[in-house]
């Protein structure tokens, strides 16, 4: 990889995630008839937060910033092993989509690790949710992600998503569509967006991610914000790599293509929240089983 | 010179405790020094002979004796070495943890016995694992599977204690029933007790077949696969915790080894063997998992996951035997390499993991998760310490967990991109399969870590906690920086494994290297880059406005202790989605009046196989069998009778047939 | 000398009957120990050559077999002050028909046995198990302790004329622990017999019961 690869793969996770969070909260305000926040808000959201002070609470240990910090890190780094284009990957070496499941994983215990310091009956709440439904949404992005190992013969996420991947595509393409959509309903699960969780809500009893978040302030919570946004990045990126079957040949066509991808898949879930309500808890077992299953259909019909 | 080696670690650890019990004139602190040096010892023995090995140089002693079955052998090979090393450190690590947990000044009566059990237990082990002859294997085997019940019912006061120990010894003594089975079937198939592989196309399959089958069934009561793992939690929630952490770490290791060896004896293994581990791996890493999150008692929680583990190893071991099977060498090494690393991996964390259980439980008096809370800030060294514990357990960079669970993953990986063919449908299956267990096991432990150590604490007990003494202290942080190390530098363990691997395959091990390189540079980034990140983020902290208050949670006003998020409800939407197998038995008020007086709500997680499937079984042959009390007159003359009967119908047997 | 071995062994045999019909328990105790003696000479007599060995273990369970334990016996009798045996459980005609019976049958069974040529033809396997099943036949069918324990002895001898075919095979230690190990049953038997006897005021086994459930 060149200087230039190396760059792009870097500042782009870097600087563009709030971008993504930015757009979706626009998307929705515009379908709702408002005019809506600037598309740069995040960024001045997050400057001010690391600008203020903390208030801890006396229950919190040193736990309560390591969630932010580990979480942060965590999503940063997985998003460096999916690639930006046909370039491969900062963080590449044979298996790594185990590595970008696992990273994720550890971000997720130190959040709810942290959530659980505070001894809050919301908090602990929102953690035991996001353990629960995340715990029904690894099999289901395992099995979207078998999908392209059987169909690209490896295991790194830069070859499977690299230069054959248009070759894939007419492979096996009923396979790799049930793959992109149990895909993106694990996104959602993952990222806490509608139909799992509102991210906009305060109600106590239908929040998970924010309801987890709920003590934090200052620094630590722009940590937050920004880790979830570098998430869906991540998230996002290895959808759109996997539904854009494109031939690509240098860094700002990857660069490109990605990004627009994003801020496509960006207003996507802008629609999505606005077009539907948020699921009854009880419901949300069965669609992440659900988005399970159809990928697990997309594996049966390549290995049958 | 290694097996000699490994012989003197043998005899200084049974040693161990017969020494500290001469000396207890002395005084119960000496004896109880006494008996750590001799297995502090011990296990710098038995860590020289295993690393004597692992260089090369491991070698044989033959010891003629006028028994039946030929000569002794002993011999400490790489594969013997690699399970030495975790046997010799967890050993060493709770010996000096049983300094100050269960001082002999405490526990006048018990403390005796325990430390001869717990000597002879290891000194078992070990012979177990340089036995290159049937006899002696059986000898180790058994001296270990009998040292441990004494071991484990230790404090043999309290009834559920006995009861516990006594379904260890019917179960271990099934396990043995069919390990004899199994070696009079070798002598058959191959003339000679001693352990070496059988030559090719000699044994005719259905014996092999055989063999396998009480194999399995054998080493696999020991080790805790499902459906035999239901002495498991009780024996461990009854023993002491440095003897569960034994129990955990390294004597269910031994059954994996059996079967490792015995798999290693028998080249031309049909596909059902790797297909049926494979399942059964599949089975015990799920259900493990799923009874771990529904249990109350950290230590049943704990021995739970142990079983989850097994099956993951059992995964591992399954995939390298259908790997060898289709003759697929890559795919075997990086399978077998992964189970066995995992092996190492285990028993470092989950003795570290019952440690710290123990020094909570030592210091509160609580049991039960859902009493506990706020431990952290009155125990902060072993929070830690429990805390890098859950992370490896859960397989999570930066620890060494993870290293072992992505070898198989790769291993699994690899048979999905490369093959087809019905064979590898269930290593498909395998791979979200054991991403389901690691999401469960993250959040169990996500919620044991929460529950015990942080927040508020919600008993008076757990609010008068203290930090551990430095005994208990300095055990857990050996194993921790273990744990650490062969997480951050898995170089350092990657010749043993390949040793091992080549022992068992006859394969070349090298393509291990590339990924567990890899993954070192991955998990000291991951470190790096959070320590970095923390430094910063502290820094700002410290240089802008800081308050403290108490927790906000959204303006509620006066939150209390009793309302937090406790583990029972952590648990529950998990527990409900798997109540197919888990089967709650919930005990609910029964609300009879308009305005109803206090009552009490109870749920409990039976085990399984126990609760629906043995227990009813056992009862049932019970009741079968009262029908042949009428033979037990009490008359000594009808016994005697009875002796001369079958010494006649013997007599005219074996007329009839000579 | 095999003919002086038969002439012993039958007399062995003999002693068998005798101590079935009988039912004067000193004169029980008495046929036991001359068996006991006879075995210790059909042990030398069978194996003169082996040596100093030979020996030293026929004159041990001469004086054992043929002295201590019949005085043992004798003064646990005298302790308990029983003379006779009572009727046993079935009759001491049938008794001695079966022993009769048990005699024929090991000696017709004794020949489809897989033996060493030398033994074949002599009288050694079939007296020893007719020994045996005699002594089964005292400790099944009598009722007071001490019979029993006299069929115990019948019994052991049974099994030591067996062990006149394997003298060289086993080693003297081991010879020298069997001995050992009768007399240290028969030591602690005569401690029971007081203990049931001050217990139930009877030497009859019929009131141990308690072996059951």
């Amino acid at each position: 990889m060149s200087f230039v690869d190396v760059a792009a793969a870097l500042l782009v996770p870097a600087l563009f995630p709030p971008l993504m969070l930015g757009v979706i909260t626009r998307t929705k305000a515009r379908l709702s008839g408002r005019r809506g926040a600037p598309l740069l808000q995040p960024y001045f959201d997050l400057a001010r937060l690391l600008r203020k002070g903390i208030v801890r609470s006396r229950t919190t240990t040193w736990v309560f910033f390591a969630g932010p910090v580990v979480g942060l890190v965590t999503a940063f780094l997985a998003a460096l092993v999916v690639p930006l284009g046909a370039r491969g990957s900062l963080v590449e070496f044979s298996g790594d989509l185990i590595a970008f499941a696992y990273l994720l994983a550890l971000g997720r215990f130190f959040t709810i690790a942290a959530a659980l310091d505070t001894g809050s009956a919301f908090e602990g709440m929102g953690a035991a949710r996001e353990a629960a439904f995340s715990c029904l949404a690894e099999p289901a992005a395992f099995f979207a992600l078998l999908v392209l190992v059987k169909l690209s013969g490896s295991f790194s996420l830069a070859e499977m998503l690299g230069p054959g991947l248009p070759g894939l595509w007419t492979l096996g393409s009923p396979s790799l569509g049930l793959a992109a959509v149990s895909l993106f309903v694990v996104l959602l699960a993952e990222n806490c967006r509608i139909p799992f969780d509102d991210p906009n809500t305060h109600l106590e009893l239908t929040m998970i991610h924010e309801v987890m978040v709920l003590d934090h302030s200052g620094p630590p919570l722009a940590l937050i914000l920004y880790g979830s946004a570098v998430k869906l990045f991540a998230y996002g990126l290895l959808l759109v790599r996997m539904v854009t079957p494109f031939e690509l040949e240098t860094t700002a066509e990857g660069v490109a293509v990605s990004v627009a991808g994003l801020l496509l898949l960006s207003i996507l879930i802008g629609v999505v929240e606005s077009v539907m309500a948020r699921l009854r808890l009880l419901r949300v077992p069965s669609l992440l089983v659900g988005a399970g299953l159809l990928s697990a259909f997309g594996v049966m019909l390549l290995v049958g | 010179m290694t097996t000699a080696l490994a012989l003197a670690a043998i005899a200084c650890l049974a040693a161990s405790g017969l020494a500290a019990a001469g000396a207890r004139g002395r005084g119960p602190a000496c004896a109880d020094r006494i008996g750590a040096v001799l297995v502090a010892a011990g296990a710098g023995l038995g860590a020289l002979s295993a690393c004597l090995a692992l260089a090369g140089r491991g070698d044989q002693l033959v010891v003629q004796t006028s028994l039946p079955g030929g000569a002794l052998v002993f011999g400490v090979d790489a594969l013997s070495a690699l399970f030495l090393l975790p046997v010799v450190a967890v050993t060493l690590a709770c010996s000096i943890y049983s300094l100050a947990y269960f001082r002999a000044s405490d526990h006048p009566r018990e403390a005796g016995r325990l430390r001869i059990a717990y000597g002879l237990t290891s000194a078992g082990l070990l012979l177990v694992l340089v036995a290159r002859h049937g006899l002696v294997f059986l000898a180790g085997w058994e001296l270990m599977a009998i040292a441990a019940f004494f071991a484990v019912t230790a404090e043999d006061r309290d009834p559920d204690v006995r009861e516990a120990g006594f379904l260890y010894l019917v179960c271990t003594r099934a396990s043995t029933l069919c390990l004899l089975a199994l070696f009079a079937l070798f002598w058959i198939a191959t003339g000679s007790l001693e352990l070496v592989a059988a030559p090719l196309g000699r044994i005719p399959l259905s014996l092999q077949s055989a063999i396998f089958a009480l194999a399995l069934a054998g080493f696999g009561l020991k080790a805790g696969l499902v459906p035999l793992h239901i002495w498991l939690p009780p024996a461990h929630a009854a023993a002491p915790t440095h003897v569960s952490a034994l129990l955990s770490g390294v004597l269910i290791k031994a059954g994996i080894y059996g079967l490792v060896r015995v798999v290693s004896l028998l080249p031309e293994a049909p596909l059902w063997w790797g297909e049926s581990m494979l399942g059964v791996g599949i089975l015990s890493a799920v259900l493990g998992v799923a009874f771990a999150l529904a249990q109350h008692d950290v230590k049943r929680l704990l021995a739970y996951h142990s079983i989850e583990n097994i099956g993951i190893i059992a995964i591992g071991l399954g995939l390298a035997l259908v790997a060898r099977s289709l003759s697929r060498p890559e795919i075997a090494v990086l399978a077998l390499a992964g189970a066995l690393l995992h092996v190492v991996n285990h028993a470092l964390f989950k003795s570290l993991l019952f440690l710290a259980a123990g020094a909570v439980v030592q210091a509160t008096g609580i049991r039960s998760v859902d009493s506990l809370g706020g431990v952290a800030k009155a125990m902060p060294v072993t929070a830690f310490c429990f805390l890098a514990g859950a992370v490896a357990i859960v397989g999570l960079p930066p620890l060494n967990g993870f290293i072992s669970e992505f070898l198989i993953y790769t291993g699994l990986l690899r048979s999905v991109a490369f093959e087809t063919g019905r064979a590898w449908l269930l290593a498909v299956l395998a791979v979200p399969a054991l991403s389901l267990t690691g999401g469960l096991a993250l959040a169990c432990f996500a919620k044991v870590v929460g529950a015990v150590f942080l927040g508020e604490p919600r008993s008076a007990t757990a609010r008068a906690a203290r930090e551990a003494p430095a005994a208990m202290l300095g055990a857990m942080g050996a194993l921790a920086g273990l744990c650490a190390a062969i997480g951050l530098v898995p170089s350092l363990i990657v010749p043993a494994l390949t040793a091992a691997c080549a022992t068992v395959l006859s394969l070349p091990a090298d393509v291990i290297r590339a990924p567990v390189a890899a993954l070192s540079l991955l998990n000291l980034g991951v470190l790096a880059l959070c320590a970095l990140v923390g430094v910063a983020l502290g820094l700002r902290l410290l240089r802008g406005p800081r308050g403290a208050a108490g927790t906000w949670d959204c303006g509620y006003a006066a939150p209390g202790r009793r309302m937090q998020y406790s583990a029972s409800s952590f648990g529950e939407l998990l527990v409900r989605a798997f109540e197919f197998a888990l089967r709650p038995r919930v005990d609910a008020p029964r609300l009879a009046a308009v305005f109803p007086g206090p009552a009490s709500f109870h749920s409990d997680v039976p085990d399984l196989m126990l609760d629906r499937v043995v227990s009813p079984a056992s009862r049932a042959l019970a009741r079968g069998l009262n029908h042949l009390r009428a033979l037990q007159q009490g008359s000594i003359h009808a016994y005697l009778l009875y002796v001369w009967i079958a010494l006649v119908a013997l007599l005219v047997a074996t007329g009839a047939s000579g | 000398m095999i003919e002086l071995l038969d002439l012993v062994l039958v007399a062995v045999l003999l002693q068998n009957f005798l101590m079935l019909g009988t039912s004067r328990l000193r004169a029980a105790i008495q046929f036991a120990g001359i068996q006991g003696v006879l075995v210790g000479a059909a042990l030398y007599i069978a194996h003169a050559d082996a040596g100093l060995r030979v020996l030293a273990l026929a004159i041990a369970t001469v004086i054992l077999k043929g002295l201590v334990i019949p005085s043992i016996l004798l003064r646990a009798m005298r302790n308990v002050s029983i003379r006779r045996e009572i009727e046993p459980f079935i009759g001491f005609t049938t008794s001695l028909i079966l022993g009769a019976l048990a005699t024929g049958v090991s000696l017709v069974f004794s020949r489809s046995l897989p033996l060493l040529d030398e033994h074949l033809e002599a009288l050694i396997v079939p007296a020893s198990f007719a020994t045996v099943l005699t002594g089964f036949l005292v400790l099944t069918t009598r009722r007071k302790a001490i019979t029993q324990v006299v069929g115990y002895l019948t019994l052991e001898n049974g099994i030591f004329v067996f062990g006149l075919t394997l003298v060289e095979a086993i080693p003297f230690l081991v010879e020298i622990g069997v001995l050992l190990d009768l007399f240290v049953a028969v030591f602690v038997m005569g401690i029971i017999m007081d203990h049931i006897s001050r217990e139930f005021s009877s030497l009859s086994t019929e009131h141990l019961t308690s072996l059951r459930e």
